[in-house]
């Protein structure tokens, strides 16, 4: 090798495995993320397979309903509350900041460890039988009715959730303590905003849900009554204690997309983002709003009416903060230098998906209209638009954008076109029908369902096939392009920004010398000439 | 196998259309903007494509107007969406007087359901059209969900409390009734039907069945066979609260404080009486939870409140 990157920099296993290394300990999660993603939509291909006919003839009912539990467990504690933070985020916080490392080495690399264990927790509950409470361990049935393995799995979160903490402590330090001199905060990538308002939620969110599902635990194993009416509980409570979290962490998985997809349209339009303060204030918008609407989950779960009404005002305002996000991407491209290269292709698919996301959750916070459509397949189809659409196309946009820095590689660009294609077609047709099954009444966790809605579970089965194979390309030709892949340099998109000022690969400390900070993120015409307004 | 591609559910009662309403209203919102964005980023992305290797953009840094336009006019819209589903879920949420009762009891994996009149079936409910209909549900132990799609109607059904809804049925025909909230293994097959009837058809179908004591009667039985009637009875030397006329009242409690004397209430005082003490009463009352099934507790709560109406109105309770 010519240069010494972060890659070469030590061969041998425990050089990885006991690493501090913020950009190999981002691969550590690259690894293991990517393994739970494929382990999640496993789970998912049987949900999908089964729901092909209306009879309950492939799987038994008890299979089923532990298929959709373990999918939403894994896909959402596993795959999409780490993936771009932990990943992206490790890998570029400390490089687009002009730092070394994040504050806590150390801790980064104790809270993979975590993260691995809680794994190891949810899939020795899986390998030992599974657990059919569904993603959301609604009581009393998760700690009176419930005799599958709720313990094990409630364990998993409960451990992988300090994997969050830390790792939310550790940006938010690193963000405050380690800027490079110059590096003001208005001139700061928005992707490193969006991961602050991120971590804002996992530190303060997370240990919520951690307490909560403890105790489904403790009433579980010692019946204590906190939760189940016959032990003198309240079940409602539950819900108000989980969504608390679980609501927020949705914005753990949007925000971060959200930053990836504002640096891909400034990069891929060779233009500086148009309205920088509203989109870096909208994330902290969405971050401190978002922890009060967790009431919409529980309109028609008997909740007094008058709170009911103040959680769809706050519903209804922090869908604002998303819209400005939006009409600012576009107005970013306007006047551009657009090229079509597949991060693009991923974030203008992420706006188009994203925007029917998010106005759907207006549907569900409009309390008359969502007594209807609750725990039907559009709430179903709702949060996979946000979910799928906005935070997995986020995900892989941002990964193809950084490919070539993390890997010093590039990758079959053809190829990826026809991904980011396959992705998109597939997406819609999986999941459009299901706005339509749900307006029809077809509620969700169901294994069999009545034959008239048949019809758009087919739509949805085949469209969740074409989605799967767009997701096996990559994994195919990025492996592919990491080990034989043609050299890539430091800067392959003639994008604007610190990390790609310095090799691709990075070299172990990022930079020689700390870097000078002058002037934001993505400013293309140089200094002194002034753009039109 | 897909003779006819379902869109669009039927509307078979009186809040479908309010439903559906603001329902077309969010949709035609939501194709405009998702529209309009499409467009502007497919045509922006086009005509601004990059046209040599060296090009750049045109730097431009924003503007307070457009950024004002593109909150307040969502703002707006918003609020116009927040008010009218408020107004929607109001209107569906509080019962007209006069509403029929009908008890609903869930449990894995079936609905139970008893008539005014006695008339029990399971996993069916008949009902009469252009007649408010008000269920008042209860759960024997996790939580389900009532859901009438065709009625654009749901509530869930939580053990330890009573959540009800109400419709007015307007076509005859029978509608697809479904367990919303996840309840374990058969939650699927928690499954049944509504049968919408004619008035006559109704008083008819109640007729035919095989005669069962009402709600009211079977929870005065109770009442006397649980030796309720030893301490709730009238006068000065009663150990407990008197209960005709009650229902409804707002009454003191011992060490202070005040509590609705309904469904609920009545609940509470019965599986746990310790919780809430009406105000110059020992708390001698035992705990009848084991001893009444969600069932009898809603004959028992139809008795209590019958007694009410029968010191308010003084007829005889409706259904006897």
């Amino acid at each position: 090798m010519d240069t010494v990157s972060y890659l070469n920099d030590g061969h041998d296993i425990k050089s990885w495995l006991l690493t501090k290394d913020h950009k190999r300990i981002a691969l550590l999660y690259l690894v293991s993320i990517t393994a739970f993603f494929a382990i999640g939509g496993l789970f998912a291909m049987f949900i999908r397979l089964e729901l092909l006919t209306p009879a309950g003839d492939l799987l038994s009912s008890e299979t089923y309903n532990k298929m959709f539990t373990m999918h939403g467990v894994v896909m959402v504690f596993f795959f999409l509350i780490p993936s771009i933070p932990a990943v992206l985020g490790n890998f570029l916080i400390p490089i687009m900041i002009g730092a070394k490392d994040l504050a806590f080495p150390r801790i980064n690399l104790i809270s993979w460890y975590i993260y691995i264990l809680g794994g190891a927790f949810t899939m020795a509950s899986a390998l030992s039988g599974g657990v059919d409470t569904g993603w959301t361990f609604y009581t009393p049935y998760s700690t009176a009715a419930a005799n599958s393995h709720v313990i094990t799995a409630a364990l998993g979160v409960f451990i992988t959730g300090f994997s969050s903490i830390l790792t939310g402590l550790n940006f938010i330090v690193t963000i405050h303590r380690m800027r490079a001199p110059g590096l003001t905060w208005f001139r700061l990538p928005l992707f490193v905003w969006a991961h602050y308002a991120t971590s804002l939620i996992m530190i303060l969110g997370t240990p919520v849900v951690a307490i909560t599902v403890l105790l489904v635990a403790a009433e579980r194993v010692l019946h204590m009554g906190i939760f189940d009416p016959a032990l003198g509980g309240d079940p409602v409570l539950f819900q108000h204690l989980f969504w608390f979290y679980s609501h927020p962490a949705v914005y753990i998985m949007i925000l971060p997309a959200m930053g990836v997809i504002s640096e891909i349209v400034q990069a891929f339009s060779r233009k500086n983002i148009f309205g920088y303060s509203f989109i870096a204030f909208s994330s902290l918008a969405i971050a401190v709003i978002g922890f009060l609407v967790w009431g919409h989950h529980l309109f028609i779960a008997g909740q007094s009416v008058y709170a009911g009404l103040i959680f769809s005002f706050i519903s209804f305002l922090v869908a604002i903060p998303s819209a400005i996000k939006t009409f600012n991407w576009t107005a970013t491209i306007y006047k551009g230098s657009v090229s079509f290269q597949s991060p693009m292709l991923y974030a203008l698919g992420f706006v188009g998906l994203f925007t029917i996301g998010g106005l759907t959750g207006l549907f569900l916070s409009a309390m008359g209209l969502d007594i209807h459509v609750h725990d039907t397949y559009f709430v179903v189809a709702h949060f996979h638009y946000i979910m799928v659409g906005g935070a997995i196309m986020g995900y892989l946009g941002g990964l193809h954008y950084w490919w070539p820095k993390i890997t010093g590689r590039l990758y079959a660009e053809g190829w990826a076109k026809v991904a980011a294609i396959m992705v998109f077609v597939g997406f819609n047709l999986t999941f459009f029908p299901q706005f339509i099954a749900g307006y029809l009444g077809m509620p969700r966790r169901y294994h069999e369902y009545p034959p008239e809605l048949q019809v758009w579970n087919v739509m949805s089965s085949a469209g969740a096939s074409i989605l799967a194979a767009g997701y096996l390309l990559p994994l195919i030709y990025l492996t592919y392009s990491m080990f034989a892949g043609e050299k890539s340099a430091a800067d392959p998109w003639g994008a604007k920004g610190l990390e790609w000022e310095i090799p691709s690969p990075p070299p172990t400390s990022n930079f020689g010398a700390t870097p000078i900070i002058t002037e934001g993120t993505h400013q293309y015409v140089p200094s002194g000439e002034v753009g039109i307004v | 196998m897909f003779t006819n591609l379902p869109f669009f559910p039927q509307q078979a009662s009186a809040q479908a259309a309010q439903v559906d309403a603001i329902y077309f209203f969010m949709v035609a919102v939501t194709a405009f903007f998702s529209l309009l964005i499409a467009v502007l980023v497919v045509v922006f992305a086009i005509k601004y494509r990059r046209r040599s290797e060296e090009e750049i953009g045109v730097a431009i840094h924003g503007s307070l107007a457009l950024e004002l336009m593109w909150t307040f006019i969502p703002l707006g819209i918003a609020m116009v969406m927040f008010a009218w589903g408020a107004k929607v879920f109001l209107d569906l949420y509080r019962p007209p007087a006069g509403a029929m009762e009908i008890f609903i009891v869930g449990k894995q994996w079936m609905w139970k359901a008893q008539h005014a009149d006695g008339q029990r079936e399971i996993n069916e409910l008949h009902v009469p059209i252009g007649r408010p209909v008000k269920l008042v549900m209860g759960s024997e132990d996790v939580i389900h969900s009532y859901y009438i799609p065709a009625f654009r109607v749901k509530a869930d059904v939580v053990p330890g409390r009573y959540n009800s809804l109400w419709f007015t049925a307007t076509k005859p025909g029978r509608y697809r009734l479904f367990c919303a909230e996840y309840c374990g293994t058969r939650h699927s097959g928690m499954v049944g039907w509504i049968t919408a009837m004619e008035p006559a058809d109704y008083q008819a179908w109640l007729a035919g069945g095989p005669a069962a004591a009402s709600p009211i009667a079977s929870g005065e039985k109770l009442f006397t066979d649980l030796a309720c009637n030893t301490c709730h009875q009238q006068g000065a030397q009663a150990r407990g609260p008197a209960l005709a006329g009650l229902f409804g009242k707002t009454i003191e409690l011992q060490g202070g404080g005040t509590a609705v004397f309904d469904e609920a209430f009545i609940r509470e005082s019965i599986v746990n009486p310790q919780a809430k003490v009406a105000a110059g009463f020992q708390p001698i009352m035992p705990t009848f939870q084991g001893l009444v099934t969600e069932e009898q507790l809603l004959q028992l709560i139809a008795y209590v409140r019958s007694l009410g109406q029968q010191a308010a109105a003084g007829t005889t309770p409706p259904g006897s």
